[in-house]
Protein backbone atom coordinates (compact mmCIF):
# COMPACT_ATOMS: atom_id res chain seq x y z
CA UNK A 1 0.00 0.00 0.00
CA UNK A 2 1.48 3.59 -1.14
CA UNK A 3 0.72 6.78 0.41
CA UNK A 4 -0.23 7.78 -3.17
CA UNK A 5 -2.88 5.45 -3.71
CA UNK A 6 -4.41 6.30 -0.45
CA UNK A 7 -4.21 9.75 -1.01
CA UNK A 8 -5.88 9.15 -4.92
CA UNK A 9 -8.66 7.02 -3.13
CA UNK A 10 -9.22 9.42 -0.25
CA UNK A 11 -9.44 12.54 -2.84
CA UNK A 12 -11.94 9.98 -5.63
CA UNK A 13 -13.70 9.22 -2.41
CA UNK A 14 -14.49 12.50 -1.25
CA UNK A 15 -15.47 14.12 -5.17
CA UNK A 16 -18.20 11.21 -5.35
CA UNK A 17 -19.10 11.80 -1.84
CA UNK A 18 -20.42 14.89 -2.76
CA UNK A 19 -22.95 13.76 -5.11
CA UNK A 20 -24.06 11.23 -3.30
CA UNK A 21 -24.44 13.24 -0.22
CA UNK A 22 -27.08 15.62 -2.90
CA UNK A 23 -28.49 12.62 -4.31
CA UNK A 24 -29.35 11.45 -0.86
CA UNK A 25 -30.23 14.40 0.56
CA UNK A 26 -33.54 14.73 -1.84
CA UNK A 27 -34.23 11.24 -0.88
CA UNK A 28 -33.75 12.27 2.74
CA UNK A 29 -36.12 15.30 2.71
CA UNK A 30 -38.76 13.30 0.90
CA UNK A 31 -39.02 10.56 4.10
CA UNK A 32 -38.66 13.17 6.14
CA UNK A 33 -41.79 14.81 4.89
CA UNK A 34 -43.63 12.38 3.02
CA UNK A 35 -42.33 9.21 5.13
CA UNK A 36 -41.99 7.14 1.85
CA UNK A 37 -39.01 5.54 0.97
CA UNK A 38 -38.69 6.64 -2.41
CA UNK A 39 -37.81 3.55 -5.21
CA UNK A 40 -37.80 5.78 -7.99
CA UNK A 41 -35.33 8.50 -6.53
CA UNK A 42 -32.51 6.76 -9.15
CA UNK A 43 -35.08 6.87 -11.76
CA UNK A 44 -35.75 10.44 -11.74
CA UNK A 45 -32.19 10.75 -11.32
CA UNK A 46 -31.75 8.46 -14.50
CA UNK A 47 -34.44 10.90 -16.21
CA UNK A 48 -32.29 13.95 -15.39
CA UNK A 49 -29.41 12.99 -17.07
CA UNK A 50 -31.14 11.45 -20.51
CA UNK A 51 -32.69 14.98 -20.04
CA UNK A 52 -29.44 16.78 -19.88
CA UNK A 53 -27.57 14.35 -22.44
CA UNK A 54 -30.57 15.20 -24.95
CA UNK A 55 -30.21 19.28 -24.33
CA UNK A 56 -26.23 18.75 -24.65
CA UNK A 57 -26.47 16.64 -28.11
CA UNK A 58 -30.04 18.38 -29.94
CA UNK A 59 -29.28 21.64 -28.78
CA UNK A 60 -25.55 21.92 -27.43
CA UNK A 61 -26.34 23.44 -24.25
CA UNK A 62 -23.75 22.38 -21.79
CA UNK A 63 -24.66 20.26 -19.29
CA UNK A 64 -23.66 22.81 -16.33
CA UNK A 65 -25.92 25.48 -17.76
CA UNK A 66 -28.81 22.76 -18.20
CA UNK A 67 -29.12 22.92 -15.07
CA UNK A 68 -31.02 26.22 -15.42
CA UNK A 69 -33.90 23.96 -17.68
CA UNK A 70 -33.30 20.56 -16.11
CA UNK A 71 -33.91 21.88 -11.96
CA UNK A 72 -37.41 23.58 -12.51
CA UNK A 73 -38.83 20.65 -15.09
CA UNK A 74 -37.95 18.10 -12.37
CA UNK A 75 -39.54 20.18 -9.61
CA UNK A 76 -42.55 20.00 -12.07
CA UNK A 77 -42.20 16.44 -12.76
CA UNK A 78 -42.12 15.46 -8.90
CA UNK A 79 -44.59 17.31 -8.05
CA UNK A 80 -46.93 16.18 -10.46
CA UNK A 81 -45.72 12.32 -9.55
CA UNK A 82 -46.85 13.25 -5.69
CA UNK A 83 -49.91 14.83 -6.87
CA UNK A 84 -51.00 11.91 -9.19
CA UNK A 85 -49.69 9.06 -7.99
CA UNK A 86 -48.73 9.04 -4.27
CA UNK A 87 -51.10 11.82 -2.66
CA UNK A 88 -54.26 10.00 -3.97
CA UNK A 89 -53.16 6.66 -2.22
CA UNK A 90 -51.37 8.71 1.45
CA UNK A 91 -54.20 6.50 3.30
CA UNK A 92 -52.50 3.15 2.02
CA UNK A 93 -50.66 1.17 3.92
CA UNK A 94 -47.08 1.71 4.27
CA UNK A 95 -45.97 -1.42 2.10
CA UNK A 96 -47.98 0.03 -0.54
CA UNK A 97 -46.68 2.94 -1.10
CA UNK A 98 -43.47 1.63 -1.09
CA UNK A 99 -44.57 -0.72 -4.05
CA UNK A 100 -46.15 2.57 -5.61
CA UNK A 101 -42.57 4.03 -6.18
CA UNK A 102 -41.42 0.68 -6.79
CA UNK A 103 -43.99 0.23 -9.78
CA UNK A 104 -42.94 4.42 -10.76
CA UNK A 105 -39.20 2.92 -10.89
CA UNK A 106 -39.88 -0.11 -12.69
CA UNK A 107 -41.90 1.73 -15.24
CA UNK A 108 -39.35 4.75 -15.79
CA UNK A 109 -36.91 2.29 -16.12
CA UNK A 110 -38.08 0.87 -18.40
CA UNK A 111 -39.64 3.31 -20.36
CA UNK A 112 -36.44 4.71 -21.17
CA UNK A 113 -34.99 1.24 -22.23
CA UNK A 114 -37.75 1.23 -24.66
CA UNK A 115 -37.03 4.68 -25.85
CA UNK A 116 -33.11 5.00 -25.99
CA UNK A 117 -32.21 1.26 -25.63
CA UNK A 118 -29.82 -0.04 -23.55
CA UNK A 119 -26.54 1.50 -25.21
CA UNK A 120 -23.82 3.66 -22.79
CA UNK A 121 -24.45 7.39 -24.04
CA UNK A 122 -21.90 10.21 -22.88
CA UNK A 123 -21.51 13.62 -23.15
CA UNK A 124 -18.09 14.52 -24.59
CA UNK A 125 -17.48 18.17 -23.41
CA UNK A 126 -14.03 19.77 -23.56
CA UNK A 127 -13.34 19.82 -19.68
CA UNK A 128 -14.19 16.16 -19.69
CA UNK A 129 -11.11 15.06 -19.14
CA UNK A 130 -9.24 18.18 -17.68
CA UNK A 131 -7.56 17.13 -14.30
CA UNK A 132 -4.82 18.74 -12.32
CA UNK A 133 -2.15 16.97 -9.60
CA UNK A 134 -2.64 17.96 -5.67
CA UNK A 135 0.58 16.04 -4.53
CA UNK A 136 0.35 12.44 -5.66
CA UNK A 137 -3.70 12.72 -6.22
CA UNK A 138 -4.91 13.34 -9.46
CA UNK A 139 -8.18 15.87 -9.76
CA UNK A 140 -10.37 15.23 -12.61
CA UNK A 141 -12.12 18.74 -13.06
CA UNK A 142 -15.32 17.56 -13.70
CA UNK A 143 -15.41 15.79 -10.93
CA UNK A 144 -14.37 18.35 -8.35
CA UNK A 145 -17.51 20.66 -10.09
CA UNK A 146 -19.90 17.93 -9.66
CA UNK A 147 -19.10 17.38 -5.80
CA UNK A 148 -18.62 21.12 -5.31
CA UNK A 149 -21.52 21.91 -7.03
CA UNK A 150 -23.35 19.30 -5.34
CA UNK A 151 -22.08 21.02 -1.91
CA UNK A 152 -23.63 24.27 -3.09
CA UNK A 153 -26.84 23.29 -4.16
CA UNK A 154 -26.51 21.14 -0.81
CA UNK A 155 -25.75 24.11 1.12
CA UNK A 156 -28.64 26.39 -0.95
CA UNK A 157 -31.36 23.76 0.26
CA UNK A 158 -30.34 23.77 4.11
CA UNK A 159 -30.40 27.46 4.02
CA UNK A 160 -33.76 26.98 1.83
CA UNK A 161 -34.85 25.08 4.73
CA UNK A 162 -33.79 27.38 7.77
CA UNK A 163 -35.13 30.78 6.26
CA UNK A 164 -37.52 30.92 4.13
CA UNK A 165 -41.63 30.20 4.97
CA UNK A 166 -41.60 26.93 2.71
CA UNK A 167 -38.51 25.96 4.70
CA UNK A 168 -39.88 26.29 7.50
CA UNK A 169 -43.05 24.26 6.81
CA UNK A 170 -41.17 21.25 5.05
CA UNK A 171 -39.11 21.02 8.64
CA UNK A 172 -42.49 21.57 10.62
CA UNK A 173 -44.66 18.75 8.40
CA UNK A 174 -41.31 16.32 8.72
CA UNK A 175 -41.44 17.15 13.12
CA UNK A 176 -45.32 16.90 13.38
CA UNK A 177 -47.73 16.24 10.60
CA UNK A 178 -50.80 16.84 12.95
CA UNK A 179 -49.29 19.97 14.34
CA UNK A 180 -48.16 21.20 11.44
CA UNK A 181 -52.02 21.04 9.83
CA UNK A 182 -53.12 22.37 12.76
CA UNK A 183 -51.13 25.83 12.27
CA UNK A 184 -53.11 26.45 9.00
CA UNK A 185 -50.14 24.75 6.59
CA UNK A 186 -51.48 23.56 3.37
CA UNK A 187 -50.37 20.38 4.13
CA UNK A 188 -50.64 18.45 0.41
CA UNK A 189 -49.17 21.55 -1.07
CA UNK A 190 -45.82 21.14 1.46
CA UNK A 191 -45.66 17.32 0.66
CA UNK A 192 -45.80 17.93 -3.00
CA UNK A 193 -43.28 20.42 -2.55
CA UNK A 194 -40.87 18.02 -0.31
CA UNK A 195 -41.07 15.55 -3.35
CA UNK A 196 -40.77 18.26 -6.27
CA UNK A 197 -37.75 19.35 -4.31
CA UNK A 198 -36.39 16.35 -3.89
CA UNK A 199 -36.64 15.30 -7.83
CA UNK A 200 -34.75 18.89 -8.79
CA UNK A 201 -32.32 17.95 -6.34
CA UNK A 202 -31.78 14.44 -7.50
CA UNK A 203 -32.13 15.77 -11.54
CA UNK A 204 -29.15 18.47 -10.74
CA UNK A 205 -27.09 15.89 -9.36
CA UNK A 206 -27.79 13.88 -12.44
CA UNK A 207 -26.89 16.71 -14.60
CA UNK A 208 -23.60 17.07 -12.72
CA UNK A 209 -21.90 13.92 -12.90
CA UNK A 210 -23.09 13.62 -16.96
CA UNK A 211 -19.96 15.02 -18.16
CA UNK A 212 -17.53 12.12 -16.57
CA UNK A 213 -20.61 9.33 -16.03
CA UNK A 214 -22.47 7.09 -18.96
CA UNK A 215 -25.69 7.51 -19.02
CA UNK A 216 -28.37 4.36 -19.91
CA UNK A 217 -31.40 3.31 -18.46
CA UNK A 218 -30.34 1.36 -15.40
CA UNK A 219 -27.61 3.83 -14.46
CA UNK A 220 -29.83 5.73 -11.48
CA UNK A 221 -30.35 1.82 -9.81
CA UNK A 222 -27.04 2.06 -8.25
CA UNK A 223 -27.49 5.35 -7.69
CA UNK A 224 -30.74 4.69 -5.62
CA UNK A 225 -29.20 1.74 -3.40
CA UNK A 226 -26.29 4.47 -2.63
CA UNK A 227 -28.69 7.04 -1.69
CA UNK A 228 -30.51 4.32 0.55
CA UNK A 229 -27.14 3.50 2.30
CA UNK A 230 -26.58 6.96 2.43
CA UNK A 231 -30.13 7.94 4.14
CA UNK A 232 -29.89 5.10 6.50
CA UNK A 233 -26.24 6.25 7.47
CA UNK A 234 -27.25 9.70 7.89
CA UNK A 235 -30.74 9.20 9.76
CA UNK A 236 -33.66 8.99 7.65
CA UNK A 237 -34.99 12.59 6.88
CA UNK A 238 -31.51 14.09 8.75
CA UNK A 239 -30.35 16.33 6.47
CA UNK A 240 -26.97 17.43 7.23
CA UNK A 241 -26.86 13.64 8.43
CA UNK A 242 -27.28 12.76 4.61
CA UNK A 243 -24.60 15.06 3.58
CA UNK A 244 -22.02 13.54 5.90
CA UNK A 245 -23.43 9.99 4.87
CA UNK A 246 -22.50 10.23 1.53
CA UNK A 247 -18.85 11.20 1.97
CA UNK A 248 -18.51 8.19 4.56
CA UNK A 249 -20.27 5.87 1.44
CA UNK A 250 -18.05 7.54 -1.04
CA UNK A 251 -14.63 7.06 1.20
CA UNK A 252 -15.79 3.62 1.78
CA UNK A 253 -16.30 3.13 -1.59
CA UNK A 254 -13.25 4.06 -3.36
CA UNK A 255 -10.98 2.29 -0.55
CA UNK A 256 -12.37 -0.85 -1.02
CA UNK A 257 -12.01 -0.02 -4.57
CA UNK A 258 -8.23 0.77 -4.35
CA UNK A 259 -7.94 -2.26 -1.64
CA UNK A 260 -10.34 -4.93 -2.80
CA UNK A 261 -9.99 -7.01 -6.05
CA UNK A 262 -13.23 -7.06 -8.53
CA UNK A 263 -16.56 -5.20 -7.62
CA UNK A 264 -16.13 -6.26 -4.32
CA UNK A 265 -15.86 -2.91 -3.25
CA UNK A 266 -19.75 -2.69 -3.22
CA UNK A 267 -19.40 -5.30 -0.91
CA UNK A 268 -18.23 -2.54 1.89
CA UNK A 269 -20.91 -0.16 1.38
CA UNK A 270 -23.66 -2.68 1.92
CA UNK A 271 -21.97 -4.73 4.93
CA UNK A 272 -21.84 -0.96 6.26
CA UNK A 273 -25.79 -0.39 5.29
CA UNK A 274 -26.71 -3.90 6.81
CA UNK A 275 -24.52 -2.95 10.20
CA UNK A 276 -26.12 0.62 10.40
CA UNK A 277 -29.65 -1.15 9.96
CA UNK A 278 -29.10 -3.62 12.65
CA UNK A 279 -27.78 -1.75 15.31
CA UNK A 280 -28.55 2.03 14.25
CA UNK A 281 -31.42 2.63 12.89
CA UNK A 282 -31.55 5.91 13.40
CA UNK A 283 -28.16 6.16 11.94
CA UNK A 284 -24.81 7.48 12.71
CA UNK A 285 -26.33 11.51 13.59
CA UNK A 286 -29.98 10.04 14.74
CA UNK A 287 -32.84 11.04 11.88
CA UNK A 288 -35.96 11.44 11.31
CA UNK A 289 -36.65 15.27 11.43
CA UNK A 290 -35.53 17.76 8.42
CA UNK A 291 -33.19 19.66 10.15
CA UNK B 1 -56.85 -27.69 -12.95
CA UNK B 2 -58.34 -30.72 -14.36
CA UNK B 3 -57.46 -28.40 -17.04
CA UNK B 4 -54.20 -27.49 -16.31
CA UNK B 5 -53.19 -31.57 -16.07
CA UNK B 6 -54.90 -32.84 -19.82
CA UNK B 7 -54.83 -29.97 -21.71
CA UNK B 8 -51.07 -28.82 -22.09
CA UNK B 9 -49.85 -32.29 -24.08
CA UNK B 10 -51.59 -30.62 -26.60
CA UNK B 11 -50.51 -27.19 -26.80
CA UNK B 12 -47.99 -26.18 -29.42
CA UNK B 13 -44.35 -25.46 -27.91
CA UNK B 14 -44.97 -22.03 -27.33
CA UNK B 15 -48.35 -22.00 -25.04
CA UNK B 16 -46.58 -24.58 -23.42
CA UNK B 17 -43.54 -22.22 -22.77
CA UNK B 18 -46.11 -19.54 -21.88
CA UNK B 19 -47.88 -21.74 -19.12
CA UNK B 20 -44.44 -22.95 -17.50
CA UNK B 21 -43.41 -19.63 -16.92
CA UNK B 22 -46.98 -19.01 -15.42
CA UNK B 23 -46.80 -21.27 -13.22
CA UNK B 24 -43.20 -20.91 -12.25
CA UNK B 25 -44.05 -16.80 -11.81
CA UNK B 26 -47.30 -18.37 -9.53
CA UNK B 27 -45.06 -20.79 -7.90
CA UNK B 28 -42.33 -18.10 -7.02
CA UNK B 29 -45.19 -15.52 -5.85
CA UNK B 30 -46.57 -18.43 -3.28
CA UNK B 31 -43.40 -18.91 -2.05
CA UNK B 32 -42.99 -15.13 -1.39
CA UNK B 33 -46.65 -14.87 0.08
CA UNK B 34 -45.82 -16.80 3.11
CA UNK B 35 -43.77 -14.42 4.08
CA UNK B 36 -44.67 -11.05 2.16
CA UNK B 37 -48.51 -11.81 2.35
CA UNK B 38 -49.35 -14.06 5.50
CA UNK B 39 -46.71 -12.62 7.37
CA UNK B 40 -46.99 -8.92 6.25
CA UNK B 41 -42.83 -8.59 5.85
CA UNK B 42 -41.93 -7.03 2.72
CA UNK B 43 -39.14 -8.91 1.36
CA UNK B 44 -37.65 -7.13 -1.52
CA UNK B 45 -34.84 -9.51 -1.86
CA UNK B 46 -35.97 -13.05 -2.72
CA UNK B 47 -33.71 -13.72 -5.13
CA UNK B 48 -31.00 -14.24 -2.09
CA UNK B 49 -32.97 -17.69 -1.90
CA UNK B 50 -33.37 -18.20 -5.42
CA UNK B 51 -29.85 -18.11 -6.01
CA UNK B 52 -28.80 -20.06 -3.11
CA UNK B 53 -31.14 -22.62 -4.37
CA UNK B 54 -30.02 -22.58 -7.77
CA UNK B 55 -26.34 -22.59 -7.39
CA UNK B 56 -26.29 -25.04 -4.56
CA UNK B 57 -27.74 -27.96 -7.13
CA UNK B 58 -26.17 -27.07 -10.02
CA UNK B 59 -22.60 -26.84 -8.27
CA UNK B 60 -23.38 -30.53 -5.95
CA UNK B 61 -24.55 -31.79 -9.78
CA UNK B 62 -20.80 -29.73 -11.51
CA UNK B 63 -18.94 -30.77 -8.70
CA UNK B 64 -19.96 -33.80 -7.14
CA UNK B 65 -22.37 -35.53 -10.02
CA UNK B 66 -25.12 -35.58 -7.27
CA UNK B 67 -28.75 -35.03 -9.15
CA UNK B 68 -30.47 -32.15 -8.48
CA UNK B 69 -33.59 -33.91 -7.16
CA UNK B 70 -31.75 -33.83 -3.99
CA UNK B 71 -29.36 -30.82 -4.51
CA UNK B 72 -32.56 -29.31 -4.15
CA UNK B 73 -33.71 -30.03 -1.03
CA UNK B 74 -29.65 -29.06 0.08
CA UNK B 75 -30.47 -26.15 -1.57
CA UNK B 76 -33.69 -25.54 0.31
CA UNK B 77 -32.32 -26.07 3.72
CA UNK B 78 -28.81 -23.58 2.95
CA UNK B 79 -31.59 -20.85 1.65
CA UNK B 80 -34.14 -21.91 4.91
CA UNK B 81 -30.42 -21.40 7.31
CA UNK B 82 -29.91 -18.03 5.53
CA UNK B 83 -33.52 -16.62 5.72
CA UNK B 84 -33.35 -17.28 9.49
CA UNK B 85 -29.86 -15.68 9.82
CA UNK B 86 -31.50 -13.04 8.19
CA UNK B 87 -34.67 -12.98 9.33
CA UNK B 88 -33.28 -13.07 13.12
CA UNK B 89 -31.33 -10.20 12.80
CA UNK B 90 -33.35 -8.13 11.13
CA UNK B 91 -36.40 -9.27 13.75
CA UNK B 92 -34.34 -9.39 16.75
CA UNK B 93 -33.91 -5.45 16.33
CA UNK B 94 -37.05 -4.90 14.90
CA UNK B 95 -36.61 -3.56 11.55
CA UNK B 96 -40.04 -3.06 10.26
CA UNK B 97 -41.74 -2.60 6.86
CA UNK B 98 -38.99 -0.47 4.85
CA UNK B 99 -36.54 -0.90 6.73
CA UNK B 100 -36.72 -4.70 6.26
CA UNK B 101 -37.58 -4.23 2.61
CA UNK B 102 -33.86 -2.77 2.54
CA UNK B 103 -32.03 -5.25 4.62
CA UNK B 104 -33.35 -8.01 2.38
CA UNK B 105 -32.49 -6.49 -1.04
CA UNK B 106 -28.88 -5.31 0.22
CA UNK B 107 -28.56 -9.18 1.44
CA UNK B 108 -29.40 -10.22 -2.38
CA UNK B 109 -27.27 -7.52 -3.85
CA UNK B 110 -24.53 -8.37 -1.68
CA UNK B 111 -24.90 -12.40 -2.60
CA UNK B 112 -24.68 -10.79 -6.23
CA UNK B 113 -21.84 -8.91 -5.97
CA UNK B 114 -20.14 -11.93 -4.39
CA UNK B 115 -21.33 -14.66 -6.93
CA UNK B 116 -20.30 -12.38 -9.87
CA UNK B 117 -16.48 -11.64 -8.15
CA UNK B 118 -16.03 -15.70 -7.29
CA UNK B 119 -14.17 -17.95 -9.77
CA UNK B 120 -15.19 -21.12 -8.49
CA UNK B 121 -19.07 -20.45 -8.98
CA UNK B 122 -18.69 -19.29 -12.73
CA UNK B 123 -18.38 -15.44 -11.51
CA UNK B 124 -19.77 -13.40 -13.96
CA UNK B 125 -19.62 -16.17 -17.05
CA UNK B 126 -22.04 -18.20 -14.69
CA UNK B 127 -22.93 -21.67 -14.57
CA UNK B 128 -23.75 -24.02 -18.04
CA UNK B 129 -26.11 -26.66 -16.74
CA UNK B 130 -25.80 -29.80 -18.73
CA UNK B 131 -28.78 -30.42 -20.35
CA UNK B 132 -27.83 -32.13 -24.22
CA UNK B 133 -29.05 -35.56 -22.99
CA UNK B 134 -32.48 -36.88 -20.94
CA UNK B 135 -32.09 -38.23 -17.68
CA UNK B 136 -35.07 -37.93 -15.34
CA UNK B 137 -33.21 -39.28 -12.29
CA UNK B 138 -31.02 -36.19 -12.89
CA UNK B 139 -33.90 -33.52 -13.51
CA UNK B 140 -33.00 -33.05 -17.21
CA UNK B 141 -35.72 -34.35 -19.51
CA UNK B 142 -36.54 -33.97 -23.28
CA UNK B 143 -38.29 -31.22 -24.15
CA UNK B 144 -40.92 -29.52 -22.60
CA UNK B 145 -43.47 -30.97 -21.02
CA UNK B 146 -41.68 -32.76 -18.01
CA UNK B 147 -41.11 -29.72 -16.71
CA UNK B 148 -44.43 -28.60 -16.90
CA UNK B 149 -45.52 -31.10 -14.70
CA UNK B 150 -42.69 -30.71 -12.44
CA UNK B 151 -43.10 -27.06 -11.78
CA UNK B 152 -47.10 -28.00 -12.06
CA UNK B 153 -46.70 -30.48 -8.82
CA UNK B 154 -44.24 -27.89 -7.04
CA UNK B 155 -46.64 -25.47 -7.51
CA UNK B 156 -49.70 -27.28 -6.32
CA UNK B 157 -47.72 -28.54 -3.12
CA UNK B 158 -46.73 -25.24 -2.25
CA UNK B 159 -50.43 -24.36 -2.35
CA UNK B 160 -51.51 -27.03 -0.82
CA UNK B 161 -49.16 -25.59 2.06
CA UNK B 162 -50.43 -22.47 2.16
CA UNK B 163 -53.83 -23.67 2.51
CA UNK B 164 -52.73 -25.68 5.47
CA UNK B 165 -51.16 -23.00 7.48
CA UNK B 166 -53.63 -20.79 6.40
CA UNK B 167 -55.66 -22.85 8.54
CA UNK B 168 -53.11 -23.76 11.04
CA UNK B 169 -52.02 -21.94 14.55
CA UNK B 170 -49.26 -20.51 12.30
CA UNK B 171 -51.60 -19.04 9.94
CA UNK B 172 -53.47 -17.44 12.60
CA UNK B 173 -50.27 -16.10 14.69
CA UNK B 174 -48.80 -15.04 11.67
CA UNK B 175 -52.31 -12.72 10.67
CA UNK B 176 -52.22 -11.85 14.25
CA UNK B 177 -48.67 -10.70 13.94
CA UNK B 178 -49.30 -8.68 10.33
CA UNK B 179 -52.53 -6.69 11.51
CA UNK B 180 -50.96 -5.68 14.79
CA UNK B 181 -47.74 -7.39 16.50
CA UNK B 182 -48.12 -5.60 19.71
CA UNK B 183 -51.75 -6.77 20.42
CA UNK B 184 -50.76 -10.15 19.29
CA UNK B 185 -47.58 -10.47 21.61
CA UNK B 186 -50.08 -9.41 24.56
CA UNK B 187 -51.89 -11.76 23.74
CA UNK B 188 -49.29 -14.50 23.81
CA UNK B 189 -48.20 -14.90 20.54
CA UNK B 190 -44.54 -15.52 19.90
CA UNK B 191 -43.65 -12.92 17.19
CA UNK B 192 -40.66 -13.73 16.41
CA UNK B 193 -41.05 -17.54 16.20
CA UNK B 194 -43.89 -17.35 13.59
CA UNK B 195 -42.34 -14.50 11.53
CA UNK B 196 -38.98 -17.21 11.40
CA UNK B 197 -40.98 -19.68 10.63
CA UNK B 198 -42.88 -18.19 7.53
CA UNK B 199 -38.93 -17.12 6.54
CA UNK B 200 -37.92 -20.37 6.96
CA UNK B 201 -40.72 -21.74 4.45
CA UNK B 202 -40.78 -19.08 1.90
CA UNK B 203 -37.33 -19.11 1.65
CA UNK B 204 -36.89 -22.60 1.30
CA UNK B 205 -40.00 -22.81 -1.39
CA UNK B 206 -38.43 -20.07 -3.43
CA UNK B 207 -34.80 -21.96 -3.29
CA UNK B 208 -36.63 -25.20 -5.06
CA UNK B 209 -37.98 -22.28 -7.84
CA UNK B 210 -34.23 -21.62 -8.23
CA UNK B 211 -33.10 -25.14 -9.03
CA UNK B 212 -35.90 -25.64 -10.73
CA UNK B 213 -35.03 -22.34 -12.98
CA UNK B 214 -31.57 -23.67 -13.28
CA UNK B 215 -32.81 -27.19 -14.91
CA UNK B 216 -35.20 -25.98 -16.98
CA UNK B 217 -32.90 -23.12 -18.88
CA UNK B 218 -29.53 -24.93 -18.41
CA UNK B 219 -28.07 -21.79 -17.50
CA UNK B 220 -27.57 -19.60 -14.13
CA UNK B 221 -26.12 -16.13 -13.80
CA UNK B 222 -25.46 -13.91 -10.99
CA UNK B 223 -27.47 -11.39 -12.42
CA UNK B 224 -30.54 -13.61 -13.46
CA UNK B 225 -30.21 -15.07 -10.16
CA UNK B 226 -29.80 -13.05 -7.86
CA UNK B 227 -30.71 -9.47 -9.64
CA UNK B 228 -33.59 -7.63 -8.97
CA UNK B 229 -35.84 -9.49 -11.26
CA UNK B 230 -36.65 -12.37 -9.82
CA UNK B 231 -37.26 -10.94 -6.30
CA UNK B 232 -39.55 -7.68 -8.09
CA UNK B 233 -41.09 -10.91 -10.55
CA UNK B 234 -42.03 -13.29 -6.99
CA UNK B 235 -43.61 -10.34 -5.73
CA UNK B 236 -46.06 -8.54 -8.29
CA UNK B 237 -47.98 -11.70 -8.83
CA UNK B 238 -48.55 -11.77 -4.78
CA UNK B 239 -49.86 -8.66 -4.83
CA UNK B 240 -51.62 -8.22 -7.96
CA UNK B 241 -53.45 -11.13 -7.12
CA UNK B 242 -53.83 -10.47 -3.41
CA UNK B 243 -51.24 -10.63 -0.64
CA UNK B 244 -52.14 -13.04 2.22
CA UNK B 245 -54.75 -14.86 0.32
CA UNK B 246 -54.33 -18.79 -0.54
CA UNK B 247 -55.37 -18.16 -4.79
CA UNK B 248 -53.79 -14.56 -4.92
CA UNK B 249 -50.29 -15.31 -6.18
CA UNK B 250 -51.51 -17.85 -9.07
CA UNK B 251 -54.22 -15.21 -10.39
CA UNK B 252 -51.56 -12.70 -10.18
CA UNK B 253 -49.51 -14.76 -12.24
CA UNK B 254 -52.33 -16.15 -14.79
CA UNK B 255 -52.65 -12.73 -15.67
CA UNK B 256 -49.25 -11.02 -15.09
CA UNK B 257 -47.42 -13.19 -17.07
CA UNK B 258 -49.60 -13.62 -20.35
CA UNK B 259 -49.67 -9.94 -20.34
CA UNK B 260 -45.92 -9.46 -20.52
CA UNK B 261 -45.82 -12.46 -22.87
CA UNK B 262 -47.91 -10.59 -25.08
CA UNK B 263 -46.50 -7.14 -24.48
CA UNK B 264 -43.21 -8.75 -25.85
CA UNK B 265 -44.61 -10.31 -28.57
CA UNK B 266 -46.37 -7.55 -29.58
CA UNK B 267 -43.49 -5.30 -29.14
CA UNK B 268 -40.51 -7.26 -30.79
CA UNK B 269 -37.36 -5.38 -30.37
CA UNK B 270 -38.22 -2.93 -28.21
CA UNK B 271 -36.74 -4.79 -24.55
CA UNK B 272 -38.23 -3.33 -22.06
CA UNK B 273 -41.91 -2.62 -22.93
CA UNK B 274 -42.99 -6.18 -20.71
CA UNK B 275 -41.17 -5.01 -17.18
CA UNK B 276 -42.64 -0.52 -17.99
CA UNK B 277 -46.20 -2.51 -18.54
CA UNK B 278 -45.38 -4.59 -14.84
CA UNK B 279 -44.51 -0.79 -13.72
CA UNK B 280 -47.98 0.49 -14.64
CA UNK B 281 -50.11 -2.42 -13.96
CA UNK B 282 -48.35 -2.03 -9.99
CA UNK B 283 -49.07 1.39 -9.96
CA UNK B 284 -52.30 1.24 -11.05
CA UNK B 285 -53.52 -2.05 -8.78
CA UNK B 286 -51.84 -0.68 -5.80
CA UNK B 287 -54.31 2.58 -6.24
CA UNK B 288 -57.46 0.85 -7.35
CA UNK B 289 -57.39 -2.75 -6.25
CA UNK B 290 -55.35 -2.29 -3.19
CA UNK B 291 -56.42 -6.08 -1.97
CA UNK B 292 -55.51 -7.27 -5.13
CA UNK B 293 -57.16 -8.99 -7.40
CA UNK B 294 -59.37 -11.24 -5.20
CA UNK B 295 -60.20 -8.56 -2.82
CA UNK B 296 -61.25 -6.95 -6.08
CA UNK B 297 -63.46 -10.09 -6.54
CA UNK B 298 -65.25 -10.50 -2.89
CA UNK B 299 -66.11 -6.70 -2.76
CA UNK B 300 -67.52 -7.62 -5.70
CA UNK B 301 -69.36 -10.59 -4.07
CA UNK B 302 -69.94 -8.22 -0.89
CA UNK B 303 -68.95 -11.04 0.95
CA UNK B 304 -67.32 -10.91 4.09
CA UNK B 305 -63.28 -11.63 3.99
Amino acid sequence: MTWGLLLQAVVSGLLLGGVYGLVASGLSLIFGVLRIINFAHGAVMMIGMYATYWLFTLARVDPYLSILVTAPCFFVLGVAIQKIVIEPNRAAAEHNQLLLTLGLALFLENLALVLWQGDFRTVKVAYSSASFVVGDALVEVPRLVASGGAGLVAAGLFAFLRLTDVGKALRALAEEPEGAALVGINVPRIRAAAFGMGSACVAVAGALITPFFYVAPDVGESFNIMAFVVVVLGGMGNFVGALAGGFIVGLAESLGAAFLPGSFKQLVVFVIFVLVLLFRPQGLFGGSRVR
Amino acid sequence: MAALIALPPLLPKYHLEVLISVVFWAYLGIAWNLLGGYAGQFSFGHAAFFGIGAYTSTLLLLQAGLTPWVGMFVGGGLAATFGLFEGYLSFRYGLKGPYFSLVTLAFAEMLRVVSLNTKAVGSSLGLVVPSATAAPAMFMFSGKLPFYYVILAMGALALGLTWRIGRARLGFSLAAVRENEDAAEAAGVDALAAKLRAMALSSFLTALGGTFYAQYFAYIDPTITFGPSVSIGALLPAIVGGAGTVLGPVLGSFVLTPLSELTRYALRGRAGADIMLYGAVLVLVISFLPQGLVGFVRARRGGAR
